[in-house]
C-alpha cells in the first residue's frame, strides 16, 4: 500500500521517537478517568456496591497508572498504584468497602488531578502530602484486610501488594518474555520462581538483541533492528493525521466537562446526530486506520471560540442591516405619493423583508446555539461539593439534579459556578437542619437539596432549593433594624428576603467554616447581576428555601428597554428593571448627605437624573428654554427603578420608548471604557444607542455628589472647583465624544458603508423620511 | 507488502503509542479498543500476522481475547503478545495457559517493542 523503497535512514531516529508527543493525549485521557472515578465513587453506596462498579473504578486507576508510568509521571504512578492496590482487594472481595475508603479514594483522585495539573504548569503538589495519603490508603488496605467470607488465603493481601513492589515499574531487562512450549518446567508458580524467571527473561532479552544484530551492543542493536524492520515502509504522513483524527471524539466532551479552564480556547460544536462511523475511522484514507473512540461519543468538531464569535458578530450585523431595511420600507410605505405599481412593488419588498427577518432570526439562533453548553457542565461538580460540605457539617443530604441538559452560553457557564457554589453552601449550612433537628420536626432524616435548570421565556432559570428550616423573618428584620436599614411598615416577604443580599448582611450573621468565607450573599448577587441576571428568594418557615437565579440566554444579545433622555436613546437592560413609575411630587425628597431620594413603599432609593449624570441637554421635545428646566424640569419624565449590583436605585429619564432585543457591541474595543455605560448597540435606524450600566451609574452619582460637596464652598461654579467639576463633567464629554468616535468605526464594521445617508450622530436630527 | 499487526488497548494514548511505534517500524497497524473490537477486526483483516494486546480492558480483557483467537483455526498459531503492567507469576501462568506467545511490561521502550516484534515475526 505504500512504496517499499522509502529511505530507511530517514526513519532511523524516528523509531526512538519522543513519547511526549502523546502526553497531551494521556492528560486528556487521565482527566476522563479521574472524572469517571469520581462520578462512580460519588454514585455508589457502600452497602450495595457491586463488583462491576469496583471493577470500573479499578480500571480507571489502572489505566492512569499505566499511562503515567509510560510518560514518567512517577508521582502519579505511585499514587495510582496505591489506589489500584486497594481497589484490587475490594473488587476481589478481600476487603469490604467503607466510607473512609471512598473518602480516601476521592482524595486520591483529586490529588492525581492536582499532580497532572502541576505537570501542566499548575501549582506544585507537596510530595509529603502525597506520601501521607499513600500511607493512609495503604493503612486502609492493610487494616481492613480481614478476609471476608470467601476462603481467601491469608497471605493473599500481602502478595498483591508485594508483587508490584517487587517489580519496580519500568526496570530494564525484565521488560518482556516468551512462553515457549518446551519451557514448561520453568513456569513460575510461586514467588520463589520469580527470580529464576527474571533471569530467564534477561537471557531472552539478550538473545533477542543478539539475534537481531549480533554485531552491536544491545541498546544500539535494538534501535537498529527497529529501522531494519522498517524496510517495508512507514505511513509517516498518515500518523499525525490519525492521531489528530482520533482526538476530537474523545476529547470534546472531556474538555467541556472536566476542564472548563482548558476549554476556554475551544468549544465543542455538536454536529449532526451521532453518526455510525467515528470521524477517526473515515479520516485518513491512506492507511486502514481504525482508531475507534470511546463508545459514548457524539459526532462533533472542535472550533475556536473566536471563530464562533465572529459568526455571531456577523449575524448581529445582519440583524441590524435587516432592521435598517425594514425601517426604510416602512417609512416609504407611509408616504402618500406611493401609488399603483409602486405600491405593489413595495408590497413585494415588504414580503421579502419579512422573510429575511425570519431567516435572520433563525440564523441568529443557530449561531447562538453554537456557544451553548449544557448546564450539566456546571452541575457535575456539585455532587462532590455537597458530599464534602455535608460531611463536614455532619448533615445527611441528598442532592437532586434536574434539567441538566438545559443549555446556556459558554461565557455564563464559566461565570455562574462561583455564585451557585455559594448558594449551595449557604443552603447546606444555614438552610438544612442537622439530622437530630429534622427528626424532632418530623422531617425525614436526610435533607434534600435540589439543583434545577430550565428555560423560561428567553431566560435560563437555575434554582437551588432545600427542604430545610426556611429563612427567619423576625431575625432578618431585627438585624436590619440593628444595621439601620430603613424598611416600610409592613415589608413584604420578598423585601425581607432581599435584605440578605445587602452588603455585609449575610457574612456578619454567623461565621462558619462552610459559608462564612468572607464572601457574603451580596457578592453572589452582584456577580449574578454582573451577568445580566437576577436572583430571588422564596422561603417558607419550616418548609424550605428556594433561590432562583435568572440569567439571560446569552451575553451577546440583550433584552433592553430603550429610553429617551436629552434627545438621545439609551438602552436599559430589561433584567435590571424592577418597575417604572411617575412619582408623586412629595415622594421625592432631598436628604442631607444622600442627595435626592425617592420614597417608594416606605423605602428610600437614591434618585438619579440620567440627564444630569451624563450632562445631556434638556429634552428638545419640550421646546422650552433650557433655563426653565432646573429642579422643576427634572420632575417631568418617568422614573425607572433598577437593581444595580450594590443596591436598588431610581433613575429619571425623559420617556420610555419600547422594548428591543439589541446586539451588544463593546464600547471598549471601538473607543474606551466610559463610566456608567456598559456597551453600545446600533438601532434599526442606524443610530447608536448606549447601554446603561446601573452599577456604574450608581458609582458615578456618588462620585459626583462627593465632588459637588467638596466644591460647595466656592459657590459651585467658581474657578477653584474647576478641576473637580471638570472631573465630574468628564463623563458627559466622554459619552458624547464616545458616541461620535465610536460610530464611524462601528458603522464601517456593521454595514460596510451601506448606512443610510443621514448623519448617524445621535445628537443629529432624526432622519427625515 | 507490509505486515499487518492488530493492536488492542482501551487507552487511546497507549494505543497510539504502540501503533505509532509499529508504523514507524514499517508495519501496517489495525487498532482495536478492546477484546470485542479486536475479535471483529481479526475477522475482517485476514492478514493480521501479530496481535499486541493490553490485559485490562472493558467488555473483554486480553486473556479472554487470546483464548477466543486461539479457538479460531485462522489464529490458532498467530503470535499474540501482551503489553501489561501485571507481571505476577499468577498472571504469567494464566497467560501461558490462555495461549499467549509472550509478554512485555508497560511502560515499554519503543525500540524494544520493535525488536520483540521482529523476533516474533522471524
Amino acid at each position: 500500500m505504500h512504496g517499499d523503497d522509502n529511505d530507511s535512514d530517514d526513519r532511523h531516529d524516528d523509531v526512538d521517537f519522543d513519547m511526549s508527543e502523546f502526553l497531551g493525549l494521556f492528560v486528556e485521557e487521565a482527566r476522563e478517568h479521574l472524572q469517571e472515578m469520581e462520578a462512580l465513587l460519588l454514585a455508589l453506596r457502600v452497602e450495595t456496591v457491586t463488583p462491576d462498579e469496583l471493577n470500573r473504578i479499578f480500571r480507571a486507576a489502572h489505566s492512569i497508572k499505566g499511562g503515567s508510568a509510560t510518560f514518567g509521571l512517577h508521582g502519579v504512578t505511585e499514587l495510582a498504584h496505591v489506589l489500584e492496590s486497594l481497589l484490587d482487594l475490594l473488587r476481589e472481595r478481600r476487603l469490604v468497602l467503607t466510607t473512609d475508603m471512598v473518602d480516601a479514594l476521592l482524595r486520591g483522585s483529586d490529588m492525581i488531578g492536582a499532580q497532572i495539573g502541576a505537570h501542566e504548569g499548575g501549582p506544585a503538589v507537596d510530595p509529603a502530602e502525597v506520601a501521607r495519603l499513600c500511607a493512609c490508603i495503604r493503612g486502609l488496605a492493610d487494616g481492613g484486610a480481614a478476609p471476608v467470607p470467601a476462603p481467601a488465603p491469608a497471605p493473599a493481601p500481602t502478595t498483591v501488594r508485594a508483587a508490584p513492589a517487587a517489580r519496580p515499574i519500568g526496570v530494564e531487562g525484565v521488560a518482556f518474555g516468551f512462553f515457549d512450549d518446551d519451557d514448561d518446567d520453568e513456569e513460575a508458580r510461586d514467588a520463589s520462581g520469580v527470580e529464576a524467571e527474571a533471569g530467564a527473561m534477561l537471557r531472552t532479552a539478550a538473545a533477542t538483541a543478539a539475534e537481531v544484530d549480533p554485531t552491536s551492543t544491545s541498546t544500539a542493536s535494538t534501535r537498529d533492528s527497529g529501522s531494519a524492520g522498517s524496510a517495508g515502509s512507514t505511513a509517516t504522513p498518515a500518523i499525525p493525521a490519525a492521531i489528530d483524527a482520533s482526538k476530537p471524539a474523545g476529547v470534546a466532551t472531556s474538555a467541556a466537562e472536566a476542564v472548563p479552564a482548558a476549554a476556554v480556547a475551544a468549544i465543542a460544536v455538536a454536529a449532526s446526530p451521532p453518526a455510525s462511523t467515528t470521524p477517526a475511522s473515515t479520516a485518513p484514507p491512506a492507511a486502514p486506520v481504525v482508531a475507534s473512540a470511546p463508545a459514548a461519543e457524539s459526532s462533533s468538531i472542535r472550533v475556536g471560540v473566536e471563530k464562533v464569535d465572529q459568526i455571531i458578530n456577523l449575524v448581529g450585523e445582519l440583524v441590524i442591516t435587516q432592521a435598517m431595511l425594514a425601517q426604510g420600507v416602512q417609512s416609504v410605505q407611509g408616504m402618500e405619493s406611493v401609488e399603483g405599481g409602486h405600491a405593489r412593488r413595495l408590497e413585494m419588498l415588504r414580503a421579502g423583508l419579512e422573510q429575511l427577518e425570519r431567516n435572520t432570526r433563525a440564523l441568529q439562533e443557530a449561531a447562538m446555539a453554537m456557544r451553548m453548553m449544557p448546564v450539566s457542565t456546571v452541575f457535575h461538580r456539585f455532587p462532590r461539593v455537597v458530599r464534602d460540605v455535608a460531611a463536614r457539617l455532619g448533615k445527611e443530604v441528598e442532592l437532586k439534579l434536574v434539567g441538566e441538559a438545559t443549555e446556556l452560553d459558554k461565557g455564563l457557564v464559566e461565570r455562574i459556578v462561583d455564585p451557585l457554589t455559594h448558594l449551595v453552601r449557604n443552603s447546606l449550612d444555614h438552610g438544612l437542619e442537622a439530622p437530630a433537628e429534622r427528626i424532632a420536626r418530623g422531617k425525614p432524616l436526610k435533607g434534600t437539596l435540589t439543583l434545577s435548570a430550565s428555560h423560561q421565556g428567553g431566560n435560563v432559570v437555575i434554582e437551588v432549593s432545600d427542604d430545610g428550616r426556611g429563612l427567619d423573618r423576625e431575625r432578618i428584620l431585627a438585624k436590619a433594624r440593628e444595621r439601620g436599614i430603613v424598611l416600610g411598615e409592613h415589608p413584604s416577604d420578598a423585601e425581607v428576603w432581599g435584605l440578605i443580599f445587602e452588603a455585609g448582611f449575610s457574612t456578619a450573621e454567623r461565621l462558619t467554616e462552610v459559608s462564612g468565607r468572607g464572601v457574603g450573599m451580596d457578592v453572589v448577587r452582584s456577580n449574578i447581576v454582573g451577568l445580566g441576571g437576577r436572583v430571588e428568594i422564596h422561603s417558607e418557615a419550616g418548609v424550605g428555601t428556594r433561590m432562583t437565579v435568572r440569567l439571560p440566554l446569552t451575553l451577546a444579545i440583550l433584552d433592553g428597554m430603550s429610553v429617551a433622555c436629552g434627545g438621545e436613546t439609551f438602552i436599559v437592560p430589561l433584567a435590571l428593571i424592577v418597575e417604572s413609575l411617575r412619582p408623586a411630587r412629595d415622594a421625592i425628597r432631598t436628604l442631607a448627605g444622600q442627595g435626592r431620594v425617592l420614597q417608594l413603599r416606605g423605602r428610600y432609593l437614591p434618585l438619579l437624573s440620567l440627564r444630569e449624570l451624563l450632562g445631556l441637554d434638556a429634552p428638545a421635545a419640550a421646546g422650552e428654554d433650557p433655563a426653565a428646566h432646573g429642579d422643576g424640569g427634572d420632575e417631568e419624565g418617568i422614573v425607572i427603578v433598577i437593581d444595580s449590583e450594590e443596591t436598588r436605585l431610581a433613575l429619571r429619564v425623559d420617556a420610555l420608548l419600547g422594548q428591543h432585543q439589541v446586539v451588544i457591541k463593546s464600547l471598549e474595543t471601538h473607543y474606551r471604557k466610559v463610566p456608567g455605560i456598559s456597551g453600545a448597540t446600533i438601532m434599526g435606524d442606524g443610530r447608536v444607542a448606549l447601554i446603561l450600566d446601573a452599577a456604574g451609574l450608581g458609582r458615578l452619582a456618588s462620585r459626583q455628589r462627593r465632588e459637588r460637596a467638596t466644591a460647595v464652598p466656592s459657590a459651585a461654579s467658581a474657578a477653584p472647583a474647576a478641576p473637580v467639576v471638570a472631573a465630574a463633567a468628564t463623563p458627559c464629554g466622554d459619552s458624547n465624544r464616545s458616541m461620535s468616535c465610536a460610530i464611524p468605526a462601528m458603522a464601517d464594521h456593521a454595514a460596510s458603508g451601506a448606512r443610510p445617508s443621514h448623519h448617524p450622530l445621535p445628537s443629529a436630527a432624526r432622519p427625515a423620511p | 507488502m507490509t505486515r499487518t499487526i492488530l493492536t488492542v488497548d482501551d487507552s487511546p494514548s497507549m494505543r497510539q503509542m504502540v501503533a505509532t511505534t509499529l508504523r514507524r517500524g514499517g508495519y501496517t497497524v489495525v487498532e482495536a479498543i478492546d477484546g470485542v473490537d479486536a475479535l471483529a477486526h481479526a475477522g475482517r483483516h485476514q492478514d493480521v500476522c501479530l496481535v499486541v494486546t493490553d490485559q485490562n480492558m472493558p467488555r473483554m480483557d486480553g486473556l479472554t481475547l487470546t483464548r477466543e483467537l486461539r479457538a479460531q483455526a485462522r489464529h490458532a498459531r498467530t503470535p499474540i503478545l501482551m503489553l501489561t503492567t501485571e507481571s505476577s507469576p499468577r498472571m504469567k501462568a494464566a497467560g501461558k495457559a490462555a495461549g499467549l506467545t509472550g509478554w512485555m511490561v508497560k511502560p515499554f521502550d519503543p525500540a524494544t517493542l520493535l525488536a520483540v516484534v521482529a523476533k516474533v515475526l522471524g
